[in-house]
């Protein structure tokens, strides 16, 4: 897998707010095609890596680069080359199926027979034809989660940043969603995802875990679980969790 | 449509969808300005008019008849005859039986005969202290009217004579009407952008907007063009239910009004846009955007209240009320036919508080993205 080309790169990346660390000294690579998750207590700061390889955040110290730019200097590149999809799925709740869509898609400047042409293929691979004029508040949860992630895939970016994006969904549509990631992959794009869901860890190819600011390990699933002996991610982030509260 | 669509296009689209798939917030902005207007023209009556006068006639003679006929052609009057004895007059008031009192005194005809000033005593019902003046003005107009008999008193040295001017009748509607235009549409603006920014804090929609190549610009933009035309219909609405329902004459011209309605409309925007990008929440927004129009609008823009006669600090911060200087504008191309080079210095007010309202909402917003 390293052969591969770098899509995000961190090094050392520092941000403070006020005199509180949010996140310290976090340096890792993803690889394209690669689906790297972002494991962590709430408040562990995985969110404010996310904002900050998105653009939307400076670094107090250290450096990044998201899909070959840099998010110091390069942040109007990046917006054009990346996904976002938040927790809150981020959809106008009193707009329809279609105009989430066509708004989005006029945001990234594609043209109506770009947007329609995308729209097609993902509706045939969300199953979101049926609710084409249905209003985004009366969509079930699963399908709301299905179309903020063709919001954000509309414009075909080679990098997709999830920020926990199946809370609040149930088992089956969470499993539905990580298949349509998978394939994403296959695909050639590039998965960034945060989850507090330790059982969707096992479908990273590789994940880091963050304990207050810092990356305490870093590996595939497999090897993390070998190296812990422990059967599940659960099992292993809770004695990762134990040993640096020990440690401190 | 081949060429790309700009991004102001898709986010003013975008308003446009919200503001239709909610009809009744749609509706609530056609139909306030109609019910506003018709309880400010129907309601807010300034005229006096059928005023209940009783009158005590003490003299009863051809003369003092003569001045009471005076007062029954009168529309301002209804005119009772009061026989009781004076004492009971108070009761009138109590019960709301009259709102002023005439004495015709016993020697009224004598008087007159005689040539000598006549004391005529008119009892006025003052819990309405500005209906009380205007009684008594009617009052006034009226006996002056009664034509003098025999000996007439030395005329005065001098005698001031009044032609008002721009509104000869003195009708209220020439007065509420802009003041209307000026209160809804500051009102309707600043409320819809307050909103509409905030709710997408609210519904966490502005992080995905700030995560896609969008900028703030284009976002204040965009968001701005629907309301303006929005407020603009509006605004033509309550125009043509004044000249046509209120008869509000209209001497100046069409397009500048258009022209300098649509910098106010754009003041007022940036105004309500500056609120929702210092507030959190749909609610505050909405709360600081009424108590930043309503009340300012009313009282401290020349509105209800001459600006001269208010305290200085008021009158200071009535510079930064936008409607100040519409006002100005409006009763101006109205009433007074003004042309532009007469309203240029109320104009590059508004140009210049729109200017800075739109940089602090840009230099806020901006600031926001990254907190």
């Amino acid at each position: 897998m390293n052969q591969r080309k770098p899509a995000i790169v961190a090094e050392h990346l520092t941000r403070r707010f006020g005199t509180f660390l949010a996140v310290d000294r976090v340096s890792f690579r993803v690889y394209e095609g690669e689906i790297f998750g972002f494991l962590g207590a709430n408040g562990a700061g995985k969110t404010t890596v996310i904002r900050m390889l998105c653009g939307l955040l400076a670094p107090s110290d250290g450096n990044a680069w998201t899909a070959g730019f840099n998010v110091r200097t390069q942040v109007e590149q990046i917006k054009q080359h990346i996904g976002y999809m938040s927790q809150k799925f981020s959809l106008y709740e009193d707009l329809t199926v279609r105009e989430n869509l066509a708004f989005y898609g006029g945001l990234y400047h594609l043209r109506r027979d770009q947007i329609q042409q995308k729209k097609q293929q993902l509706f045939q691979q969300l199953e979101l034809a049926a609710f084409e004029t249905t209003l985004a508040r009366d969509l079930p949860l699963g399908f709301k989660q299905r179309l903020a992630l063709s919001c954000a895939l509309l414009h075909d970016p080679p990098v997709l940043f999830l920020d926990e994006p199946t809370s609040g969904v149930d088992p089956r549509a969470r499993r539905d969603f990580w298949g349509l990631i998978q394939s994403l992959a296959r695909s050639g794009k590039t998965i960034f995802v945060t989850t507090h869901f330790m059982e969707e860890a096992e479908y990273c190819h590789r994940v880091a875990i963050m304990h207050e600011g810092k990356i305490v390990a870093m590996d595939t699933p497999e090897t993390l679980k070998a190296r812990s002996r422990k059967s599940s991610m659960q099992q292993v982030f809770v004695s990762l969790i134990q040993q640096q509260l020990t440690e401190s | 449509m081949r060429r790309p669509r700009s991004r102001i296009a898709a986010i003013a689209l975008k308003e446009f969808w919200h503001i239709l798939h909610d009809p009744r917030s749609l509706t609530i902005i056609f139909l306030l300005p109609v019910i506003q207007l018709i309880m400010f023209g129907y309601a807010l009556n300034l005229e006096i008019q059928k005023v209940e006068l009783a009158i005590i006639d003490l003299d009863r003679t051809p003369a003092s008849r003569e001045l009471i006929q005076h007062f029954e052609g009168s529309p301002f009057f209804e005119v009772m005859a009061f026989r009781a004895p004076i004492s009971q007059i108070e009761t009138l008031f109590l019960r709301r039986k009259a709102r002023a009192v005439l004495i015709i005194p016993a020697d009224y005809s004598r008087q007159r005969q005689q040539g000598t000033t006549v004391d005529l005593q008119l009892i006025i019902d003052a819990s309405d202290p500005n209906a009380a003046i205007n009684i008594s003005n009617y009052c006034q107009q009226i006996v002056e009217a009664v034509p003098t008999t025999r000996l007439a008193p030395p005329p005065a040295p001098f005698e001031v004579k009044s032609t008002i001017w721009f509104n000869p009748d003195m009708k209220s509607a020439y007065f509420f009407v802009p003041g209307l235009l000026a209160l809804l549409l500051v009102m309707i603006s600043a409320l819809l952008t307050s909103v509409a920014i905030t709710r997408e804090k609210e519904t966490g929609t502005l992080e995905q907007l700030l995560v896609s190549p969008v900028t703030p610009v284009e976002i204040i933009l965009g968001k701005v063009i629907p309301y303006v035309l929005l407020a603009f219909l509006d605004g033509v609405g309550i125009l043509l239910i004044g000249v046509f329902v209120f008869q509000v004459p209209f001497t100046g011209s069409a397009v500048l009004l258009a022209f300098l309605t649509l910098l106010y409309i754009i003041t007022a925007l940036s105004l309500g846009l500056m609120i929702s990008t210092v507030t959190s929440t749909q609610q505050v927004a909405m709360m600081a955007a009424q108590s930043a129009t309503l009340l300012p609008t009313l009282f401290l823009s020349g509105f209800i209240f001459p600006l001269r006669s208010l305290p200085w600090i008021l009158q200071l911060i009535s510079y930064i009320v936008p409607a100040r200087y519409y006002l100005v504008i409006v009763r101006g191309i109205m009433l007074k036919g003004n042309t532009l080079p007469q309203l240029i210095t109320p104009a590059l007010f508004l140009m210049g508080l729109s200017t800075v309202l739109l940089i602090i909402a840009g230099k806020r917003f901006k600031t926001t993205l990254e907190a």
